[in-house]
Parts: C-alpha cells; structure tokens; sequence
C-alpha cells in the first residue's frame, strides 16, 4: 500500500475549555480531491490548519507525504498550497504585486498569466488588494495557492463569496491540479460543491468524524436515499405511506405526493399503490441530495 | 509569456522589495519620519532667542540642541508612531499567518518593515543635520565615530520600544493607541519640549535614565565634540536588550 498524501491520526486540539477537535483521523490518497464537511464550529478549520502546521496539536499524529508539518516548516512549505479562510494580504499590495511576490517563493511556480486569466483577474492586475470586492479577494487567494505548484492543496471553504460561473471555474481548476498530480483537501459548507468535486468526504461534527466516504455511497446509506414523487390517480392515505418499511417521510404538495426513503422504499411504495389499484402518474425517482445526507448524519448524532 | 516576471529571485529581498513599495505608498509616514524633523528645526531657526549663544547650556544655542531633538523625533515617529499599527496589522489581517504556509519565514516581513523604517530615520537624521550644518550653522558633530554609535544606540532603543508595543498590540487599532501613549512620555524625555540638556537637576537625573534621555545626552556629547558618556550608551542598550526580550517573549504570530 502506497503511504497517502495526507494522513491525520487521532487528532486532538483543545483552546483552553474548548475542544476543536476530539478525535479525527483521516488518509487522504495521492491524487485524490477529499472534502471535510461539517457544521460550524465542528472542528474542520482546525484540521485542516493542523496539516498545514498552523496548528501544534495535543495529541496525534499528523503527516504531508511522510513529512511532519512541524518538525519540517521547509518541506512541507514546499509541498502544500493553503488558503485559508480568514486572510488577507496588504491593503496596498496590487494583484500583479501579490503574484510576482508569492512566484518569487517557489522553484518552479506556475506562470501567473494563465492563472490569472482563468480567474477573471486579468483586468484587475493594477488594483490594490483593498480596493477588490470579496469575491476577487477570494480568486486572488485561490491564485496565490496554485502557484507554487503545490503537490497537496489545503482549501478552507473554497467558493465563499464567488459568483455560480466563478465557482465552476475553480472547480474547473481543482480538478486541472488533481489531474496533473495534486492532491486536494478541501473543507465545504457547500453540498453541491462537495458532490461535484469530491472523490471521498469526510462529514465531521464535535471534532470526530461522523461518517466517511464517496458521495453517492454516504447519500445511499442515508435513510432519504432517495426522493421518490408521484400524482396519485386516486386518494390515498399518506399516513399509511409514511408507516411502510424503509419511509422516511411523506408530504405532500398539491397534487404531488413526495415520499423520501431508503432504497429501498420505492418499491414498497409502488406496490402499496398497486394493490389499492392506484396509478402514480408523473412518477419521478430522484436520487436523495447530499443535503439530507448530510442532516441525517449530522442530527441522527445529535438524537443520540 | 511571464517567463521574465517569473523569474526566481530571492524570496527575501522580494519580501523587502514589495515593502519598500507599500512603504512609498504612505505619505503620512514618509511626511513626519522624513521631513517634519528638518521642517521642526528650520522652525525653530526662525526664533531669534534660539539663535543666541546661551551661557546657561554651556554656550551653546538652542536650536544647537534641537538638532539632535529633531533626530531623535525622526526615530519616535518611525519605530512607536508608524511601525507598530502596521505590523500589528500584519498580524490582525493573517498575513503572517498566511506567509507561514509558505517557503518564506514571515520573519523577512518584520526584518523588513524595521530596516525599512529604520533606513528612513538615517536618511531624516543626514537631511537634519545637512539643513542644519549648510543653512542655519549648527557645528557639524565634533566626533563623528561617538555620533555614529549614539545613532545606533538611540535608534536601537527606539526600535526595541516599537518592537515591545507590536507584540502587544493585537491589531492596527491598538497599535496606534499604545504608539500615541508611548508616544508622548518619549517625546518630552528625548527634550522636544524642553532640550535635556537644560533640564532643572533632578529631573534631569531621571530623563537620562529613560532611553531616549540617555539617547540625547549620548548625541549631543558627540555633537559637542567627545566620544558619548558611556553610561548613556550603556543605559540605551540596558533597555534596548529588556524591551527586545520581552518582545520575543509576548510575540505572536497569529
């Protein structure tokens, strides 16, 4: 077995009372784009920051392609790409300023054109960093952790305040990096951004890992797999519905019954509706949404 | 092609390259470290009194004693006044956080800002003393060496004081709350209101032991002539080293 691009084993990190992160433990492979989600306050950051060597830990152990992201600043500097979530740069610095001096820090850093022409930056070269909106301050970020051609990219929350057509552009460029060998950590609260990007996630709440796998695999284990709609041809007893096996909800929207349920429950449902002679018309099968599997993971922790 | 815009050049000078743009881009900064010392004792030299040879200071005038006054106003303003809510703001805004994730130590940025600051004080000091020396006849410094070592002295303790107040100051704000506090006490003990060398006795006593009190006596004995009385050069640097270890000490990078 190849040793993964970024390994965390059991990491703790408490600020005074507070405790960030519990337990987390995750192995990122090489080339793979991994996504940490979770609700506020649950421990991502500090994860995340902790590979980055931001962050000493209390206790475990925490490693970039076998290099230790304390002991050794210089390598894992070279090999990591971070944006962070709450930084900035000099009110004063221009964007062709920020990126003549980051490429000044690496020994074979991307040229900067291309990226900056992919990021909607071109026509904003001479603008002072305090003078762009948030969202170019965001790109500008992005650009600033390309550009040292880094083997891992750390990502916090990487489409804050970006524009629908700006976000499928980074995407666009994430999945370029991965493509040509980098690895990618990323932590989201976007579940649409997770879904599209991501190989594997990791869904974290009270600094441990709730549940962790590909996207598809944690929406089918979630008890709304999938989002089944239909208009019955004649009444039915929605109460009935919502006590059949693997149902996890039932309502309804104007003529449009709309059941959620395990994978299960689709064929249940169908049945049901086929002894009683009813006909589901329009009948639709969605694949559940991260979205619920993610809730699911999330308040069945919090049930318990 | 950005072959050439990406070509490799030492990390650290790029770091002190950028800074010395956005230095150039503060005309407050450059106004009062630069300029205003000269423009204070080309004020002063416009006041008849100051221009007369005064017994009660051994001689010498007092515009004489404001030039180094002006000097040492030039470092307050660059190291208490102007540096501090920068780094502080360095700090505040995650940009020292953001330069450890990456090859260059953040270190550079604060080396940088401080020989920044540190360069704009002696070119203050060189056009103060050529104003005074060329346009109003001050005597040029009796002992070149002693006035060297004074500077340094003085510009060390100076800098060691902006140094304590950066790690303390948590962001921009602060800083220049704690600069302006700091500010004025090191104002009155460097004799910008009243020379130190025309100080009643007992005050006297006590302004030479603060470190731009030593700083002006240490100036004014190399101005006059001889090497500076090495008990002021050991007070400047007895604080100086204090105020540096307790900086290293409270620092943060984040």
């Amino acid at each position: 077995m190849t040793t993964p691009a970024v390994q965390v084993e059991n990491l703790r990190k408490t600020y005074g009372e507070r405790v960030a992160v519990d337990d987390v433990s995750l192995a990122v492979a090489d080339g793979e784009i991994f996504g940490v989600l979770g609700p506020n306050g649950a421990g991502k950051t500090t994860t995340v920051e902790s590979v980055a060597g931001l962050r000493t830990p209390d206790a475990g152990r925490v490693r970039v392609h076998g290099v230790d992201p304390l002991a050794d600043r210089d390598a894992t500097t070279r090999l990591v790409g971070v944006q962070l979530q709450d930084s900035a740069l000099q009110p004063k610095l221009t964007v062709r300023e920020a990126l003549e001096l980051w490429t000044s820090f690496y020994a074979d850093p991307l040229p900067w054109d291309g990226l900056v022409e992919r990021l909607g930056l071109a026509g904003h070269l001479g603008q002072r960093f305090g003078r762009l909106s948030g969202g170019q301050q965001q790109r500008l970020a992005i650009a600033l952790a390309l550009v040292g051609r880094p083997r891992v990219l750390l990502l916090d929350e990487l489409s804050t305040g970006l524009d629908p057509q700006a976000r499928r552009d980074v995407w666009g460029l994430v999945r370029e990096m991965r493509d040509a060998g980098a690895t990618v950590l990323l932590v989201t609260h976007a579940m649409e951004e997770a879904r599209h990007l991501c190989d594997r996630i990791a869904i974290i709440d009270a600094g441990r890992v709730q549940a962790m796998g590909t996207p598809d695999a944690l929406i089918q284990a979630a008890s709304a797999a999938t989002m089944t709609s239909f208009e019955p041809s004649g009444p039915i007893d929605l109460t009935v519905l919502a006590g059949l096996g693997g149902v996890a909800s039932v309502r309804a929207d104007g003529d449009r019954v709309l059941v959620e349920g395990g994978e299960d429950a689709v064929l249940t449902v169908l049945a049901h509706l086929a002894a009683r002679g009813v006909t589901p018309r329009r009948l639709r099968v969605l694949d559940g949404s991260l979205d619920a599997a993610y809730l699911d993971v999330v308040q069945r922790k919090e049930m318990a | 092609m950005s072959i050439t815009t990406s070509a490799r050049r030492s990390p650290a000078w790029a770091v002190l390259r950028t800074e010395f743009r956005l230095f150039a881009r503060e005309p407050g900064s450059l106004f009062w470290i630069l300029l205003f010392p000269t423009l204070l004792l080309a004020i002063l030299a416009a006041v008849p009194p100051f221009r007369e040879p005064d017994p009660g200071l051994g001689g010498q005038r007092v515009l004489d004693l404001y030039v180094p006054v002006s000097v040492l106003l030039a470092m307050l303003m660059a190291a208490v006044m102007a540096m501090p809510p920068v780094l502080a703001g360095y700090r505040e805004r995650g940009i020292l956080r953001r330069l450890r994730t990456t090859p260059v130590h953040p270190g550079s940025l604060l080396l940088a800002q401080v020989g920044l600051h540190a360069a704009a004080v002696l070119v203050s000091a060189a056009l103060v003393l050529a104003v005074g020396v060329m346009l109003l006849g001050v005597p040029a410094p009796g002992h070149w060496p002693g006035y060297l070592v004074a500077l340094v002295s003085a510009l060390a303790a100076a800098f060691a004081v902006g140094a304590l107040i950066t790690a303390v100051a948590g962001n921009t704000r602060v800083g220049q709350t704690v600069g302006s506090i700091v500010f004025f006490p090191m104002m009155f003990t460097a004799g910008v209101w009243f020379p130190v060398q025309g100080m009643p006795g007992l005050l006297r006593d006590v302004v030479v032991a603060t470190p731009m009190g030593a700083a002006s006596e240490a100036l004014n004995d190399a101005l006059v002539g001889s090497f500076p009385d090495l008990a002021d050069l050991a007070v400047t640097w007895g604080w100086t080293a204090v105020l540096v270890v307790a900086s290293v000490r409270l620092f943060r990078w984040g």
